[in-house]
């Protein structure tokens, strides 16, 4: 931010300033609708005997994006956008740390210790803690889960050292 | 063989004891999360499939249904207790019955949900079984031109009719349409929009998209809320039987709310809330008692159960008879059909009669299991509404990604789990719809086939779109409910249709 905009000076100003969020959005669904009309175009098609081919839909719909791109971009400047709430960077962090941590550990450490990190991550995100608790709690539910899951419904569930200590 | 006969027997399928305990384990875990806030059908549904890949078709399908149904009641009880809707379409639920909860009156409040949804959902049911032959019968002369109608159809009232923008329904249906591309071509076996990734050739799955919209976006939505939102249950005190003058005041709204959320429900014109705002109105309109209204009315209960209800045996005709979702608990439900290789849609009426006809009778068996969980048990249910929210985020996504892990235990299927997780957050966030982008990934190859093959029929002449009267009929509907919001909406009138958005269901 520049220092003209942290100026709390004029409030009506500010209100008419573009929502920089709603243009950024803008911008992505102007890229998405570029991917696709990529996308479209670099199949390599050839033309079927009748009627549409596989590129047709596709550019309709990064046509319609590029439309709607222009649509969020006048709603970005008209400020038309609902008004947003603060929210908070800390617990959404935590919870894809733990989504993250989960994807890491999945194959080597296994189902009921990669779950349990994520459980403890997410609580911990939410306001609970302390992570001595609620990490050994979360793996000794996964690990419950496991078991439910891979013994009664025969769902198969990747095992880690903790899964291999049973029979 | 009449409609009589083919129910006679889909009750004997679902009379058997098998799919008796699916029924009822479906019921038991709809009303379960129905009650839980922030989890709706659509969520249970899509995180129960993975888990039921072993199971037989016909019983998961019943127990899907189950859940489907249980979600609509249990949704009922956190409205009135908590005043924050489980699902989307309990919203005026909590408008009289959080107020009559308040009053000391939540006792009759959850018997009229109950008893008003019990109704609504036997008659609707009844409703489906001898509408459906109809519509089969009819949609069986339907060509591809028009089924690519009723899909536009579909499209426009899923994500443009309703809600406060037109702008974001339009581009959350695109983003679904966009997702629903990746993957091979299903009629050239051309690549699109894989990136030369293996992973990506058999494109997304349905579930793991909605798990992620509905779980894993709720639950980081709900935690980057932090403490904004305060919730108080409510006691339920006194009694819970209804007097006389409740019974009384509530059996018309019942079945006035049938009589509205049925028709609703079952054309494709998205989901159950916009019967319950209607009920509501009308109960409103038509109440002895306007001084009530706003106060704890107990028709401004009645009416929109029994509409929520109806509504959703209203979804089950086109998803049973046409194959076409219209809401995002059906779209998962067509997917939970695929799974099985089975299509809904009239072949499916002639080819599978067993299935169908017992999934319609179980809906029925399920509706009675569901007035004895909900009228005597409501205590129990009532506990759940305790569980702290970082516990219950917690749980929601570890069974999130079990169900995800359980499917395909790659980093890959994570990874695009938490991918859309944040997409799902970034939806809420900026006032986006969820629903459409679920039905644009279901419908959207649906669509592209169909178009597809009307043009391959006519060879290429594109007036074969609009060459019977009823693709001119339903292209002409989806044009209305394209444009008419649009100008509402120029014309201050928004604040009704944004009381409609569509969500979850």
């Amino acid at each position: 931010m520049t220092p003209t905009e942290a100026s709390p000076a004029r409030l009506n100003e500010k209100e008419r300033r573009p929502d920089r969020a709603v243009l950024a959005i803008a911008v992505l669904l102007l890229i998405l609708s570029g991917v696709v009309g990529y996308a479209a175009w670099s199949v390599s098609a050839r033309s079927v005997a009748y009627g549409l081919g596989p590129t047709a839909f596709p550019a309709f719909v990064g046509g319609a994006l590029l439309i709607l791109s222009i649509g969020t971009f006048i709603a970005a400047f008209r400020n038309s956008f609902p008004e947003r709430d603060h929210d908070e960077i800390a617990p959404v962090l935590w919870i894809v740390g733990g989504l993250l941590l989960q994807l890491a550990l999945l194959r080597t450490a296994g189902f009921s210790i990669a779950t349990g990190l994520l459980f403890a991550a997410t609580a911990k995100g939410m306001g609970r803690g302390p992570l001595w608790l609620t990490v050994p709690a979360g793996i000794v539910l996964s690990f419950v889960i496991f078991l439910i899951f891979t013994r009664l419904l025969q769902l198969s569930l990747p095992a880690g050292p903790l899964e291999r200590l049973i029979p | 063989m009449n409609t009589f006969d083919l129910l006679a027997q889909g009750l004997l399928v679902a009379m058997q004891p098998m799919n008796l305990l699916y029924a009822l384990i479906g019921v038991t875990l709809g009303t379960i999360v129905g009650v839980l806030p922030g989890i709706g059908p659509a969520l249970t549904v899509a995180l129960l499939l993975p888990v039921t890949y072993r199971l037989d078709p016909s019983g998961s399908l019943i127990m899907f249904a189950g859940i489907y149904y249980g979600g609509m009641y249990g949704g009922s009880t956190t409205s009135i207790l908590l005043n924050t809707p489980g699902e989307s379409a309990s919203i005026v639920t909590a408008l009289e019955g959080n107020k009559m909860a308040r009053a000391g009156r939540g006792g009759p409040a959850l018997a009229t949900a109950a008893i008003g949804s019990f109704v609504a959902g036997l008659i609707a049911t009844l409703l489906l079984a001898f509408l459906a032959p109809y519509v089969v019968a009819f949609a069986i002369k339907f060509s591809p031109a028009d089924y690519f109608a009723l899909m536009v159809l579909a499209f426009v009232t899923v994500s443009a009719a309703f809600g406060d923008s037109t702008l974001r329904g339009l581009t959350a249906l695109m983003i679904g349409l966009t997702i629903g591309l990746i993957g091979l071509d299903q009629q050239t076996g051309q690549s699109r929009l894989t990136f030369g990734l293996r992973e990506l050739t058999d494109g997304i799955e349905v579930t793991t998209l909605a798990v992620a919209l509905f779980a894993v976006g709720e639950a980081l939505s709900v935690a980057a809320a932090g403490k904004r939102a305060p919730d108080t249950i409510e006691a339920v005190k006194g009694s819970v039987w209804m007097t006389a003058s409740d019974w009384k005041r509530s059996w018309k709204a019942w079945l006035r709310g049938t009589a509205i959320g049925f028709p609703i429900g079952a054309m494709p014109a998205g989901g159950a809330e916009i019967g319950t705002f209607l009920s509501y109105s009308t109960e409103k309109a038509l109440t002895k008692h306007p001084e009530e209204f706003g106060k704890g009315a107990i028709e401004g209960v009645a009416g929109p159960e029994a509409a929520n209800n109806a509504s959703a045996a209203g979804t089950l005709v086109p998803l049973l008879t046409l194959g076409l979702p219209t809401s995002a608990t059906a779209a998962i439900m067509l997917a939970g059909f695929q799974q099985f290789g089975l299509q809904p849609g009239p072949l499916l009426f002639t080819s599978n009669p067993q299935l169908v006809w017992g999934l319609i009778a179980s809906l029925l068996v399920a509706n009675f299991m569901l007035l004895v969980l909900n009228l005597p048990l409501v205590g129990l249910w009532v506990k759940l509404l305790t569980i702290p929210r970082p516990w219950l985020y917690a749980g929601i996504l570890v069974f999130a990604t079990l169900g995800t892990i359980g499917a395909n235990p790659s980093p890959f299927e994570l990874g695009a789990l938490l991918v859309f997780g944040l997409l799902g957050y970034m939806l809420r966030r900026f006032g986006f719809p969820i629903a459409p982008v679920v039905v644009g990934l279901i419908l959207g190859p649906m669509a592209e086939t169909q178009l597809r093959r009307a043009l391959q029929i006519s060879r290429g002449d594109l007036t074969t779109l609009v060459a019977s009267p009823i693709s001119i009929t339903l292209l002409t509907v989806a044009l209305i409910a394209l444009v008419l919001p649009i100008i509402l909406r120029m014309r201050g009138r928004g604040q009704v249709l944004a009381q409609l958005a569509s969500d979850e269901d």
